[in-house]
């Protein structure tokens, strides 16, 4: 191989108690919440603003959104079980829980193309008005998040896994990572619910 | 590179040093022969490969980026004037006849502020400086994340790729200033939209090599190596590096919604009823156009030290090695390097004083304006202490080095003016500001990284460069970028306008013109006067003299690697047994220390 011999990759190091990767996923988070940090600045500023801004429980579905949000934190729940399999050395279970994340992200993408349907049919567009604006962004942006990590799941349920045979301590480090940035998807999910559909 | 392997066989005297050229450039050996071409030098992921990558490309686009303002010079000395000898070769969108076009004008004002600063400094300053020498700095074997650091100059590359495209589609390229304000960027023709699309792919490159470079520092430092046994210019790459992580995202979001605003018709920066060519706008409305200002310098604040933090690490090298002395005060840099990051983030709507965004705004970011240059003062005090009692060795490395301190400490101190609101009102957007920034990235930044090429090319080909030939570019540089900024201040001081196509427009501006047939002269000067370097840089590559691992009798630990250094680095770990600049302790018989050394050595 080409790369030279890089130490902390599978192993934590002494001081700092983390791999390489860990403290790169976390630089990583760091990163995105600024960017949707900065998306949220620029939502409070058109905000307040304006005179007046709609209520977003009476042009969003709510109901639906709720259910989404369930399904989203479920699909939290099962990432950390199939690292936690993955600590027990198991991977079949690993596999079952992993498949089951993917299928929970899926189902959320679904939900969310139904919603996104159901206002292009009423013909409301990103260009109706700042509130779809903010809306139809801020959404659409956390669904790239929520479809980039099921492609990286999809890689760790398949291809990824066969390092479990050769290297079960990095396999185990990778489906942390990938857990880490799953929950911070879930995450601003959790602070995108309220702000868009509930104030 | 067989002929080149026929020469090393012709010369048995000297095996060791005489690698051929190319393999020698990009530091590969023994392992990496078993890898394909395309593996080994294209798509490589040595750390060592990678910068040089960075550094050549970044060193194209500043030449890119250069030749535009030598372009709008001519418009500036000679308005409606055609261009003589290479007029006729543009096409009737960008000349006519030889007589340049307004929009062309601005497209080369926007590209000019774009590649310098995306496109050609920071890539140089942090993808190939950094990537070249963090690692060995810190005794590293590579950066952490190798792959990802590929990845993170391709990005680089088809960012740069998709800018220069973008001066081909209709309506050419981006027109509305490196600073892209809505609602004009809003409205402008398809050549925005790349640029957005191009800064996508420079924010993704740049967040990759920051996060490589964070880690490295933090998990890959050799055995003895700590914190305050780091040399300088890791220090200011590590700021850096969360400078380019924390402060780039939001210019991301902005360019998403500006992206929307474009291409879904949205209206986040479009405020309601804007009328253009006597026209209301179609758009819902509604939005703010000073959001954009927000998001977009709370990126470019940090980024104006991410231009010059790198350039202060390089100098601080260069000018301890070669004063032969510690440097001085290397504690109070350190946390002055860490107290500029943080507050960074916290000065950016200086930039916006005549936004009416109000006193009590205005206030708060005076304040922290002034903060601000306590810390940058200290550095430069530091590094000019360092100069005291030296016996110093005038090389050109050490030449440009020198010229920094004065050059960026006028940058420096014509922007105190700049940062007080009352004095902003009569400065903003003249030549003032122009002069006043490109003082520092220009004669500052831009030298300091002159310098480090000096300093460090022997490290990376093993070579020399030519002195006589680095000390004509040194002269002739100095004079003549001085030819063009000084003069701006008074432009600016007189209230001409920045970005004005006919400077003989306004009556006021009238009596500076000869000023700026002046300048013009000394920016065509000043390329020519690149000449010298590019001779002497691909020239050293080939017939440079042949240097040892420390030619410069230098203490840090890319000099313990040989030159150039291998796959991997160090041929054995090094260990680390004090801090980075023992030059001249008392009791030795040699007046360096090196960090790997052992205390019989």
């Amino acid at each position: 191989m080409s790369t030279a011999v890089i130490p902390y990759i599978s192993e934590s190091h002494p001081v700092t108690g983390v791999t390489n990767s860990k403290l790169g996923t976390w630089c990583f988070l760091a990163s995105e919440v600024m960017l949707f940090g900065g998306l949220f600045s620029a939502y409070v500023l058109l905000r307040t603003g304006t005179l007046e801004w709609p209520h977003g429980k009476e042009l969003l579905n709510v109901p639906l959104a709720t259910v989404n949000t369930l399904v989203l934190i479920t699909s939290s729940v099962t990432m950390v079980m199939s690292w936690a399999s993955l600590v027990m050395k198991s991977l079949s279970r690993y596999r079952f829980f992993m498949g089951l994340t993917i299928l929970l992200g899926l189902a959320f993408l679904v939900v969310k193309a139904f919603e996104y349907g159901h206002k292009f049919q009423h013909h409301l567009f990103p260009s109706t008005g700042t509130f779809y604006a903010v809306y139809f962004t801020l959404t659409g942006l956390h669904g790239l998040h929520v479809l980039g990590g099921i492609l990286v799941n999809l890689y760790f349920l398949v291809p990824g896994s066969r390092l479990w045979r050769t290297n079960p301590e990095q396999f185990t480090g990778r489906i942390e990572c990938a857990g880490l940035y799953w929950h911070f998807v879930d995450l601003v999910w959790i602070f995108l619910f309220p702000v868009l559909y509930l104030l | 590179m067989n002929s080149e392997l026929g020469s090393t066989l012709k010369r048995p005297k000297r095996p060791d040093k005489s690698n051929h050229k190319m393999e020698s450039l990009m530091g590969g050996r023994r392992e990496n022969e078993k890898l394909p071409f395309w593996r080994r030098y294209i798509f490589s992921q040595d750390h060592k490969v990678i910068g040089i990558q960075y550094g050549i490309t970044g060193l194209c686009f500043l030449l890119f980026g250069f030749t535009l303002m030598m372009l709008m010079r001519w418009q500036l000395a000679y308005p409606g004037k055609p261009l003589p000898l290479i007029g006729q070769f543009f096409p009737e969108t960008a000349m006519i006849s030889g007589i340049m076009l307004p929009e062309f004008y601005n497209q080369l004002g926007a590209m000019h502020g774009t590649i310098m600063v995306f496109l050609g400094v920071v890539p140089l300053a942090v993808g190939g400086f950094g990537n070249y020498f963090l690692p060995l700095q810190v005794g590293a074997p590579d950066m952490a994340f190798p792959k990802l650091n590929m990845v993170s100059y391709w990005f680089y590359f088809v960012g740069g790729v998709v800018m220069i495209a973008s001066f081909f589609v209709p309506g050419g390229a981006a027109q509305s200033g490196w600073t892209s304000y809505p609602p004009l960027a809003d409205i402008a023709p398809t050549g925005q939209t790349l640029w957005l699309v191009g800064m996508a792919f420079l924010i993704n490159s740049s967040l990759l090599g920051s996060l490589n470079f964070i880690v490295t520092t933090v998990q890959l430092r050799t055995e003895g190596m700590s914190f305050f046994r780091l040399p300088f210019f890791v220090w200011a790459q590590f700021v850096t590096a969360f400078l380019l992580l924390l402060a780039f995202p939001p210019l991301m979001a902005a360019a998403v919604l500006q992206l929307m605003d474009r291409l879904a018709h949205t209206s986040f920066f479009m405020p309601s009823g804007l009328v253009v060519a006597g026209k209301v706008l179609e758009a819902s409305g509604g939005g703010n156009p000073l959001l954009w200002q927000h998001l977009f310098w709370f990126l470019a604040h940090p980024e104006v030290y991410v231009l010059i933090l790198p350039a202060m690490g390089i100098v601080a090298e260069i000018i301890t090695c070669n004063t032969r002395k510690p440097i001085y005060g290397y504690k109070a840099l350190v946390y002055s390097a860490l107290f500029i990051g943080f507050m960074s983030f916290l000065v950016w709507a200086h930039h916006m004083y005549l936004t009416g965004m109000g006193t009590k705004m205005s206030a708060f970011f005076q304040i922290t304006t002034m903060i601000i240059s306590i810390p940058s003062v200290i550095v430069l005090t530091t590094m000019v202490l360092t100069l005291w009692g030296g016996s110093i060795r005038f090389n050109t490395p050490m030449l440009f080095a020198i010229a920094f301190l004065p050059m960026f400490g006028i940058g420096g101190l014509t922007g105190l003016p700049l940062g007080l609101a009352a004095a902003d009102i009569h400065l903003h957007d003249t030549y003032y500001v122009i002069g006043h920034f490109h003082y520092v990235v220009a004669p500052g930044t831009i030298f300091a990284l002159f310098a480090g090429i000096y300093h460090w090319f022997p490290k990376i080909t093993g070579r020399r460069m030519s002195e006589t030939l680095g000390k004509i570019h040194f002269w002739s540089s100095l004079a003549f970028i001085n030819g063009i900024f000084m003069p701006m201040f008074l432009q600016g001081l007189a209230g001409v306008s920045r970005r004005l196509f006919d400077p003989t427009q306004y009556a006021h501006a009238l009596s500076t013109q000869p000023l700026n047939v002046f300048i013009s002269i000394c920016a065509w000067l000043l390329g020519l006067a690149q000449i010298p370097f590019i001779l002497n840089f691909f020239g050293s590559l080939f017939w440079g003299r042949r240097t040892g691992q420390n030619p410069w009798e230098a203490t840090t630990l890319e000099w313990a690697a040989p030159s150039p250094p291998p796959h991997g680095n160090f041929p054995k770990p090094v260990r680390v047994y004090r801090g980075p600049y023992e030059y001249s302790a008392p009791g030795r018989k040699k007046d360096f220390w090196p960090q790997n050394a052992l205390e019989a050595d």
